[in-house]
């Protein structure tokens, strides 16, 4: 469906992406996920149209639509878009917002498209009403409506949850999953919060310095981070010392992990194996980690962060080192009190120091 | 939208593109400086006697002249009008008249308010005089336009703008009498005495002469005549300087409002025509009386509120020489400090 | 919070896929070429006589008229531009935003004296302050005091010229205060800002393209007066262009001055727009909100109806009120049934002039939105300079091309008399060199006020071209369109030295009537013309009022 192969592109002298690839499938919902100036907008509006492509090549349903010297233009692409400031035309009430690209189509058909939309993010009720009349969450669902209308190929959304509240963000973003889901679109995201990539997306890149880290399911970038970046960019956790047994043990403070340590230790540094007695990290998430009052292992609670039904303990070892631990909200002990907890690892992550 | 409808509706019109003056042999053009409201009478009153229709436009005189040097051999133009000889004098030097050898102009205009060389000529005459107020001006104290810059006039002057021609013109005619230096040290004495700076037009100067900021101040007399028609119980009266036979200085400074045919002119006979008639008895006294001025053509009787002035003696030096002399005067009054 | 990342794009490095694919990169210079010479054509031919230098004038120039002259120019140039934009800013932002007793009166009334030329409101100040007159004999005779504040000043020029072109920052600042809602300031104040201090810091910046587009007009037009600070006898620049030209009769040397006055313009004007162009305030449809006002109270509301009725009174009803009597007195004497000729022909002239110049300035904006390169905008900047240059010295760049043009037409032709000279078609190209610069300026900030998504919205929805022009900038700019016709309009009903060079004969308008009596000093007369100029000028006024607060209600 969409292919970006080999894609690079530089402003000057300043490169912003370096050898891009990844692919959606129909109907997936992919994500750029990364810090501001990773690149991840560049890449949105490349495969919008709204940039010249330097090098490599975005095929959509087969069909080249970017490569260097040669590209269709944005406007028959056939992709929808989503602003992260929505874009909504302010002269125009909610109907005609989203029937602006339906010109194509006669009277009849636009009405009816236009009803389906309005129907389908709920809005039928504010079809004549204009733009700065609506909340922030419908103008977004205006937005997303407006975009699908004319059928596009891809849909793209650049950070399209960014200037709406945060309690408004998640439900909006598992909002408008199923109404992708529902209509079989094959959707791109960026955004920087790593919440709304997870909320939404089926594949999610992350991004670094133009580079994709890691393009992998969610559940994987978060289990099997691939680099020291992702592993400290996705979720919590903290990265531990810790020294390798054999190849299926490494003991840290806490005590030893089992599980496959990888032969060759992480992809950063491309390093010589690790062996026996080799120094390594290992990340250890707070879900590793288990509250256990009968464990004789304790630690002091240094910060807590309540979460409704959990606590965040950040804990301090007795040698030193911090790890991080989520404990039902009842379990509420003070700052500074000592409590017992165990190591439940299911797999070990670990990269070479 | 309506608007716009109706606006497109006239941008359509044919005529918006193309109006040429067709050239038909009764009519002559002119370009003139002097306002609309003092020649149309004179104009209309030129066609009703001759049939010949007389088109004008007006402007100031540098754009005017601008404008007849653009155009070139091709100008519309058949005569130019203009208030004050040193922008006639300027149009002659640019190569913008054409001579006119006419008897009845010589007969009817004076040697020293036409040019040597016959390519313009005066049509009235304007008198810049003192006017003071008799309240607080002693009968004896004024004599001439120098004796202005004598330490006794100190804080009782008021003068209008070097910028106006008027004044520029007098002081060119002072720099002809008394060389430059000797001028320089006469602004200079002015600009000492001034009661406060200098204003905008004559008629503001007046009437601060009559409020008694000050007591005495350098006028056209039109503008005198005009103001004292509106408040005639202004104290404020006219004195005309530099009359004494003993002193070796000439008269009252006049300059003229005049006209001159165009190098290119199409239409040479009937601006000529025009030119002549203007001069002429019946026209002079139309021509001056509309704005106060003095007939050029001495023979004309002057206008009753004009001969209430009381006569004087006029500086019969050629008033081109205030032309020639014009920028050194502007220079020599941006010298003396006189804004 | 916005992630800063998506506005950075290099736009300028990398002009946009879409633009260059419906027009071409020629397309937008094609339409720009042609605007930018009617106006550097005129400016040309000025420049033109410094190949000819004038040693002797221009040496007595500068020992003894400039150093004057440049202070003046200097000091009038700061007043006035601090004076406009203290009132212009804020009366805009009391109407625009807050709400007191009067307020939509004073929304439009502020922008009447717009409809007045400067130099006959100079007048009447004049008139009634200074010594002479009515304010000062009455000091005189009921206190003694014999020395009021002198109004020929250049505190007295910088007041008159500053009740005089505030409306042109009003009008623009108000657009953009208008434009950028309330929830900006309402997010700064809820971050524990104080009102004053969300003001300073976020509506004041956010409307600085909008105050700055109103600034630039009022200092080109302080630049380029002549009427006014003749009245004042205050001399600047422009007097001494004239100077050199009228009395020195050395065009050459009035060029040299001009040059070095449009050559001033020109880098505060790209200056401005460098600063600009680093900070881009483009407010996104979102922002555009529902406007709350904020209500004064107390002594608040007292306070603003107070300043605004002040400013109103001495900028408005003062000036009308002695126009008016004056007008009245000449009345039985100079009004005749020419005069629905010359209304006639001002509304034409105006309404035309204003279509015209408001559509080149929307050409010109938007090549320049859709190929925002460093040429696109010293064109954009050089179209507009001829509104700093004085009138008369434009005319005459103006007339003289026309009048080779015609030369050349009628000996190659064999044409007679005059083909282009004297046909309004030459008056309305003229009215374009000169007054771009005024609908250029609330044109481009407004296209400014559009962001960028939105182009890139109606893109992505197949929607480009003359097409995203007609259904999404064009509905998006009619504030904008509205002001820029407006101004342009009553500037065309006032403006006196094209008008008077490239008229046909016998096509008189209002504003030649108040020069034929302003020639020869009858202002009283001249208040009758001026009165109808007033009169007439009024009417797009209130046109965009209705419209601009329509739009925003």
């Amino acid at each position: 469906m969409l292919i970006l192969e080999n894609v690079a592109q530089s402003y000057g002298a300043k490169p912003v992406l370096k050898d891009i690839n990844f692919s959606l499938k129909a109907g997936q919902i992919g994500c750029l996920l990364g810090p501001s100036g990773c690149g991840k907008t560049t890449a949105l509006r490349l495969i919008a149209g709204f940039e010249q492509l330097n090098s490599g090549a975005i095929y959509l349903d087969g069909e080249a639509v970017a490569r260097p010297g040669a590209c269709v233009p944005a406007e028959k692409r056939k992709v929808g878009l989503v602003f992260q400031d929505f874009a909504l035309f302010p002269h125009l009430h909610v109907a005609a917002n989203i029937g602006f690209g339906l010109s194509h189509l006669s009277g009849a058909d636009r009405d009816n498209r236009v009803a389906e939309m309005l129907d389908l993010v709920g809005l039928t009720q504010e079809a004549s009403a204009f733009p700065h009349q609506l909340s922030g969450g419908q103008q977004q669902r205006v937005a997303l409506a407006r975009a699908l209308a004319p059928r596009p190929r891809l849909l793209l959304l650049d950070e399209p949850f960014s200037s709406l509240d945060v309690e408004l963000r998640e439900k909006l973003a598992l909002e408008v999953r199923d109404i992708l889901n529902q209509e079989g679109i094959t959707a791109l995201l960026v955004t920087h919060d790593q919440h709304e990539a997870f909320a939404m997306a089926d594949r999610i890149g992350v991004m670094h310095h133009g580079v994709i880290q890691q393009w992998d399911t969610p559940y994987n970038l978060y289990h099997q981070p691939n680099s020291r970046f992702v592993a400290d960019f996705i979720g919590q956790g903290v990265l531990m010392p810790a020294r390798v047994l054999n190849s299926r043990q490494v003991e840290i403070e806490l005590g030893v992990l089992e599980g496959r340590i990888p032969g060759e230790c992480s992809q950063e540094g491309g390093c010589s194996r690790c062996d026996k007695g080799c120094m390594v990290d290992v990340l250890i998430r707070p879900d590793d980690i288990l509250h256990d009052d009968t464990s004789p292992v304790l630690a002091t609670v240094e910060r807590k962060a309540f979460r409704g039904a959990e606590f965040l303990y950040t804990l301090r070892l007795a040698q030193g080192g911090r790890v991080q631990v989520l404990v039902p909200s009842h379990h509420n002990h003070a700052i500074g009190e000592a409590i017992g907890i165990r190591l439940d690892v299911d797999h070990v992550v670990a990269f070479r120091q | 939208m309506k608007m716009l409808s109706k606006l497109l509706a006239v941008l359509a019109v044919p005529t918006l593109l193309a109006m040429p003056p067709t050239a038909s042999a009764a009519e002559v053009v002119v370009y003139s400086a002097r306002n609309e409201q003092l020649i149309k009478p004179l104009f209309d009153a030129y066609t009703r006697e001759t049939g010949v229709e007389v088109k004008f436009v007006t402007d100031k005189e540098g754009p005017l002249m601008a404008r007849l040097k653009a155009e070139g051999k091709n100008t519309p133009a058949d005569l130019f009008l203009t208030v004050d000889a040193g922008n006639l004098w300027q149009a002659a030097q640019e190569g913008l008249l054409r001579p006119v050898n006419s008897t009845a102009l010589k007969a009817n205009i004076p040697a020293h308010l036409r040019d040597p060389d016959n390519e313009w000529f005066g049509l009235s005459v304007r008198a810049r005089t003192v006017v003071f107020n008799r309240n607080r001006v002693k009968p004896g104290e004024l004599s001439t336009y120098e004796d202005l810059a004598d330490p006794k006039w100190k804080g009782r002057l008021c003068l209008r703008t070097s910028k106006k021609v008027y004044n520029q013109s007098l002081v060119a005619m002072m720099i002809w009498e008394h060389g430059e230096d000797q001028t320089e040290q006469i602004v200079r004495g002015w600009v000492r005495n001034l009661a406060t700076d200098p204003f905008p037009d004559d008629t503001k100067a007046l009437e601060a002469v009559a409020a008694g900021l000050c007591d005495a101040t350098l006028v056209n007399t039109y503008y005198f005549g005009r103001l004292m028609e509106k408040k005639p119980n202004l104290p404020l009266a006219v004195f005309w300087p530099n009359q004494s036979l003993k002193s070796r200085d000439a008269g009252v400074h006049v300059n003229v409002s005049g006209a001159g045919v165009t190098r290119h002119a199409k239409h040479e006979k009937e601006a000529v025509r025009l030119l002549e008639w203007l001069s002429s008895d019946k026209a002079q006294n139309l021509y001056a009386d509309e704005n106060m001025e003095y007939p050029a053509n001495p023979r004309v009787k002057w206008d009753a509120r004009v001969t209430s002035w009381g006569s004087f003696k006029q500086n019969l030096i050629n008033v081109a020489e205030a032309g020639k002399l014009q920028a050194k005067a502007v220079m020599l009054m941006d010298r003396a400090g006189y804004r | 919070m916005p992630e800063p990342e998506s506005l950075s794009i290099p736009s300028v490095a990398a002009p946009p896929v879409g633009a260059s694919s419906f027009t071409g990169r020629l397309g937008p210079w094609l339409a720009v070429l042609p605007i930018a010479l009617i106006t550097a054509v005129p400016v040309l031919v000025v420049l033109s006589a410094l190949a000819h230098p004038d040693q002797t004038i221009w040496e007595h120039l500068w020992k003894h008229v400039l150093p004057e002259l440049l202070v003046n120019t200097a000091w009038l140039v700061l007043g006035v531009g601090l004076g406009v934009t203290l009132l212009g800013v804020s009366l805009a932002w009391l109407t625009a935003v807050c709400d007191y007793p009067g307020r939509r009166f004073f929304a439009w009334a502020l922008l009447l004296p717009l409809a007045l030329p400067a130099y006959v409101t100079a007048f009447v100040w004049l008139g009634l302050f200074d010594f002479t007159g009515p304010v000062a004999t009455w000091l005189r005779e009921s206190f003694g005091i014999l020395k009021p504040p002198p109004v020929r000043s250049r505190s007295g020029v910088i007041l008159v010229m500053t009740l005089a072109l505030y409306p042109y920052v009003y009008l623009t600042s108000r657009a953009a205060f208008l434009g950028q809602g309330r929830r900006l300031m309402e997010a700064a104040q809820s971050l524990g800002q104080s009102r004053w201090h969300a003001f300073l810091k976020v509506a004041l910046p956010m409307a600085r393209p909008g105050i700055v587009a109103g600034l630039l007009l009022a200092v080109m037009e302080t630049l380029a007066d002549f009427g006014t600070v003749s009245v004042f006898n205050y001399n600047t620049f422009t007097t001494a262009i004239y100077k050199a030209w009228f009395s020195l009769f050395s065009l050459p040397a009035a060029s040299q001055l001009a040059s070095m006055l449009i050559f001033f313009v020109f880098v505060v004007a790209l200056l401005e727009y460098q600063t600009r162009a680093s900070a881009s305030y483009a407010a996104s449809s979102r922002a555009a909100a529902a406007p709350s006002r904020i209500a004064l109270k107390g002594w608040q509301a007292g306070l603003a109806l107070a300043w605004s009725a002040l400013v109103f009174g001495l900028a408005f009803v003062m000036p009308v009120w002695q126009i008016l009597d004056w007008a009245l007195n000449v009345f039985e004497q100079d009004f005749d049934a020419r005069y629905l000729d010359f209304a006639w022909h001002s509304l034409l002239l105006a309404g035309l002039g204003a279509l015209l110049v408001g559509t080149l300035a929307l050409v010109l904006g938007y090549a320049q939105r859709l190929h925002p390169t460093s040429a696109m905008r010293v064109a954009a900047r050089l179209s507009t300079l001829g509104y700093a240059l004085p009138g008369a010295v434009l005319a005459v760049g103006i007339f003289i091309p026309v009048a080779w043009l015609d030369n050349q037409l009628i000996e190659r032709l064999g044409l007679e008399g005059q083909v282009l000279g004297g046909t309004l078609a030459v008056m309305l190209l003229a009215y374009c060199a000169r007054f771009l610069a005024v609908s250029f300026g609330p044109v481009d900030a407004g296209l400014g006020r559009i962001s960028k998504s939105i182009d890139e919205a109606a893109q992505s929805l197949g929607v480009v071209g003359a097409r995203r022009l007609w259904r999404v900038h064009l509905p998006m700019l009619r504030v904008p369109l509205l002001t820029a016709a407006a101004l342009t309009f009553v500037d065309v009903m006032k403006e006196l030295p094209i008008t008077l060079m490239t008229r046909p004969f016998g096509w008189d308008t209002l504003a030649v009537r108040v020069f034929e009596m302003t020639s020869e000093g009858e202002w009283e007369r001249a208040a009758l013309p001026a009165a109808a100029i007033a009169i007439v000028g009024l009417l797009p006024v209130f046109m965009l009022i209705r419209h601009a607060d329509h739009a925003h209600t």
